[in-house]
């Protein structure tokens, strides 16, 4: 699903801040998969993360999604596969525009926005219902702003505005960062049902080693723009919690 | 009292001025001063294209193109050559005083033995009152255009290009793009303006745009601070306050006129309302 062959990403090349990000890495994600990814401030996860997004290209290698080279594509060209949630809940909504219009772009992310009014009672309907599974009571609320929401409402929201419409690839860029601990584990929760309900490849890119032990079925460490360890989920089973901050020392 | 008819109308021409600034400003965050170009372009246009017998429609398409040109021109500086947005709309604003300038071939075209829309269209034979029944069609269409277009798929994208982009660019939207269509609608609206003022007042003058940009700017302000007041959140009633802003503007203008104020004063009058107007929220904030 995810495959990136011998890319490198380097930072101010040249110049005497260079920074070599990632280097020369290739990883293959199968379809289906739940990778979480982990490594100190610097490691390259989040340019691995921001290389397969598409808001960086790399400096060499090849990227390919479902087996399509999407190394020069713009990330707006690869929300046909992705969809992603920010670390900053306000990254991934739009605060002054209410629920319902956040849903409706969510809803359109692999389509073209035509100049046709799509907010019709059968759409408002059918996001009534999707969100009234969060239980956050959000669904009388819906001609309300984003802005007006709690992070975690926000988080959540974003979370459900990934499946409106045929997604396979979901990126989670710490999504619980900016979280309290119970909005924290309600959105890891609802990542882990919404992954299984409709079969998503997911990345999940976290410091919290507890989620990374809890979550997923893959484990990626990166170390100075390399991945030093890749725990498939036969030996993710075989792991425990400790393992993984003893990796760190 | 014919004095606040005119400031009146006047103010109905400069609110679809409002309307693109509205468009640039609140939808996408981008202080656009190609503005003071493109209205002048528009009337240019609009006075060459009359002068030469071209039929009214024609010469309103031309008018509304050149400006949504000059505003995806701005769009495109901005955007691919990733140049501050404000500077982008002075570059080509200083760009158009040239080009206005060759195509006018001199500072002042007067339209006095043409038929401008006001004429052609005739409804009522009270003249004021047609030319006030003329732009209140005019307004209100364009009202409702576009307010019906920030409603379909596409406008709400617009909308949330201003708003979150990294949120629309991972919803599959090319913002760079949105941005220079953005930037040409808004444009092609102060053309529009340029087209009725220059009928309305019967010439196209080099300078008639100098500082356009502020009656647009303030307009919308006006509009907002009463939009802010009401928790108001309907386009619809936005835009439509941002109309009201406009003719609120001119007629204050013409108060502060009629009190027997120098009309040389007139620029530094408007800059200090829409000072006035934009610091009023932060001033009672304060005192809260």
């Amino acid at each position: 699903m995810i495959e990136l062959k011998n890319v490198s990403k380097t930072f101010n090349k040249g110049k005497a801040n260079e920074v070599n990000a990632l280097k020369n890495t290739s990883i293959k994600i199968e379809k289906g998969e739940f990778v979480v990814v982990i490594g100190e401030n610097g490691s390259g996860k989040s340019t691995f993360l921001n290389l397969v997004a598409g808001n960086i290209y790399p400096s060499e290698g090849n990227i390919y999604l479902q087996g399509e080279d999407v190394t020069k594509l713009p990330e707006f060209g690869r929300s046909r596969w992705i969809a992603r949630v920010f670390q900053n809940p306000l990254s991934g909504t739009a605060s002054e525009l209410s629920i319902l219009t956040n849903f409706r772009l969510a809803s359109l992310r692999t389509q073209r926005k035509k100049m046709v009014i799509g907010t019709n009672r059968k759409f408002v309907e059918k996001v009534k219902e999707q969100v009234s599974s969060l239980n956050m009571g959000l669904e009388n609320k819906l001609e309300q702003s984003m802005g007006s929401l709690s992070g975690g409402q926000r988080q959540a929201l974003t979370l459900l505005m990934s499946v409106m419409d045929e997604a396979k690839i979901l990126l989670l860029d710490e999504p619980t960062a900016a979280l309290d601990p119970r909005s924290a584990q309600l959105i890891l929760k609802t990542a882990d049902q919404l992954i299984t309900q409709y079969g998503l490849t997911a990345v999940l890119v976290t410091h919290n080693l507890k989620d990374a032990y809890t979550h997923g079925n893959r484990i990626l460490q990166f170390s100075e723009g390399e991945i030093i360890r890749d725990i498939s989920s036969s030996e993710k089973e075989k792991i425990q919690q400790t393992d993984l901050y003893a990796w760190f020392e | 009292m014919n004095f606040y008819l005119t400031a009146f109308l006047l103010g109905l021409s400069l609110s679809v001025i409002a309307m693109g600034i509205f468009i640039s400003m609140k939808i996408f965050n981008i202080p656009d001063i190609t503005t003071d170009g493109s209205y002048t372009l528009g009337a240019v246009i609009t006075a060459i294209c009359l002068s030469h017998g071209y039929p009214l429609w024609l010469t309103y398409l031309l008018a509304v193109f050149g400006g949504a040109l000059a505003g995806s021109i701005t769009g495109f500086i901005h955007t691919k050559l990733k140049i501050n947005a404000l500077l982008a709309g002075i570059l080509v604003m200083t760009a158009l005083y040239s080009v206005n300038l060759s195509l006018l071939g001199r500072s002042n075209l007067p339209l006095l033995n043409v038929r401008n829309i006001f004429q052609s269209l005739s409804f009522i034979s009270d003249i004021d009152r047609n030319t006030f029944f003329i732009l209140l069609v005019i307004t209100t269409l364009l009202w409702v255009g576009l307010s019906l277009m920030l409603k379909t798929d596409f406008g709400l994208a617009m909308r949330a290009t201003g708003n979150s982009e990294s949120m629309i660019k991972a919803l599959g939207v090319d913002t760079d793009r949105m941005k220079i269509i953005g930037l040409a609608i808004s444009n092609g609206l102060v053309a529009t303006s340029g087209f009725l003022v220059a009928q309305y007042q019967g010439f196209a003058d080099i300078n008639m745009g100098i500082g356009i940009v502020i009656v647009g700017l303030g307009s919308v302000m006006i509009g907002e601070a009463i939009s802010h007041w009401f928790n108001i959140s309907s386009i619809w009633i936005n835009i439509l306050l941002v109309i009201a802003g406009s003719i609120a503007f001119q007629v204050v203008l013409a108060f502060t006129l009629s009190l027997g104020i120098d009309a040389n004063l007139l620029k530094l009058i408007t800059a200090l309302f829409v000072l006035f107007i934009v610091s009023l929220p932060n001033l009672s904030f304060r005192k809260n």
